[in-house]
């Protein structure tokens, strides 16, 4: 059965009009958290109570640093994603929808930010 | 958006269903999201006192290793594998598969015993007592 209108469908464009792309995009990062949440957790317990040097160093790898920022920027994403919908579904005053959506969203940046070049000038300088 | 305040159906009041493992399980699974979220400052932290030196370092691991650091950490680890499985039991259902009654109960239960083990050896691990 087609829940769609031929005009939706044709526009590939939802309710929300921005089609799929959010479920989408929650669902994709999801599949990529899989392998990298793994390879986090054994990666921390590895250098558990690791001298500072040990650390840095570890970090000064292309391959390391590449996958920490990979776990921190698609967890951030999805967990954004994510809270997005939990907001919407029990916010329902308007203003404060939207202020904790972009409050979320905003720290969310931020903290991608400051995770990229923190590990980038280990990965430069390490 | 647009119709946030339009008078569309809601879902039945929460109040008139018994307590199931299913629904236990569901809602673990948005709790945990949302402390995972909450974790993600810390991480950053961390990632930045890395960097910041080694006394910065030496700081971050004093507050990490408190007793309340620990409480929060063994959290984030059963967090992260209770999601992880329970989100792999999420992304079946989205391909259609795994809806009648008893696979329900069964995947529920498989996640409960899969996530608790793997937070058991992660921490019997990071004691060095395995
Ligand atoms: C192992 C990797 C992960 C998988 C397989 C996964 C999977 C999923 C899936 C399928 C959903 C949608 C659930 C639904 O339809 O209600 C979801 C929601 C969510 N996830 Fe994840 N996730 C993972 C890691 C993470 C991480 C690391 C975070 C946080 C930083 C996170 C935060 C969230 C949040 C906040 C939600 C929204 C909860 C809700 O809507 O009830 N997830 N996850």
């Amino acid at each position: 059965m087609k829940f769609r209108s031929p005009l939706k469908n044709a526009r590939g464009l939802g309710s929300a009009n921005e089609g799929l792309s959010h479920w989408w995009l929650q669902r994709v990062t999801a599949v990529a958290l899989i392998p990298l949440c793994l390879w986090f957790v054994y990666s921390v317990l590895g250098f558990l109570g690791a001298p500072h040097a040990v650390v840095v160093s570890w970090f000064g790898s292309p391959l390391n640093s590449s996958l920490m920022l990979l776990f921190v920027l698609v967890s951030l994403y999805h967990g954004q994603t994510g809270v997005q919908v939990v907001i919407e579904d029990y916010i329902h005053t308007k203003v404060l929808n939207i202020g904790l959506l972009l409050l979320v969203k905003g720290f969310s940046a931020l903290l991608a930010v400051v995770a990229v070049v923190s590990v980038l000038k280990m990965a430069i300088e390490g | 958006m647009s119709n946030i305040n339009s008078d569309r159906p809601l879902s039945p009041h929460l109040q008139v269903y018994s307590w199931q493992l299913t629904m236990i399980l569901s809602i673990i699974h948005r709790g945990s999201g949302i402390f995972l979220m909450m974790g993600t400052p810390v991480l950053v932290w961390w990632l930045y006192q890395i960097q910041a030196g080694a006394g910065s370092y030496q700081q971050a691991e004093e507050y990490l290793l408190h007793p309340l650091g620990r409480l929060l950490l063994l959290g984030w680890t059963f967090s992260i594998f209770y999601h992880l499985c329970n989100g792999i039991r999420h992304l079946f259902w989205d391909i259609g598969k795994g809806y009648e009654i008893s696979t329900l109960y069964r995947s529920g239960a498989v996640v409960v015993v899969v996530s608790s083990l793997l937070t058991l050896a992660t921490w019997l691990r990071a004691y060095g007592l395995i």
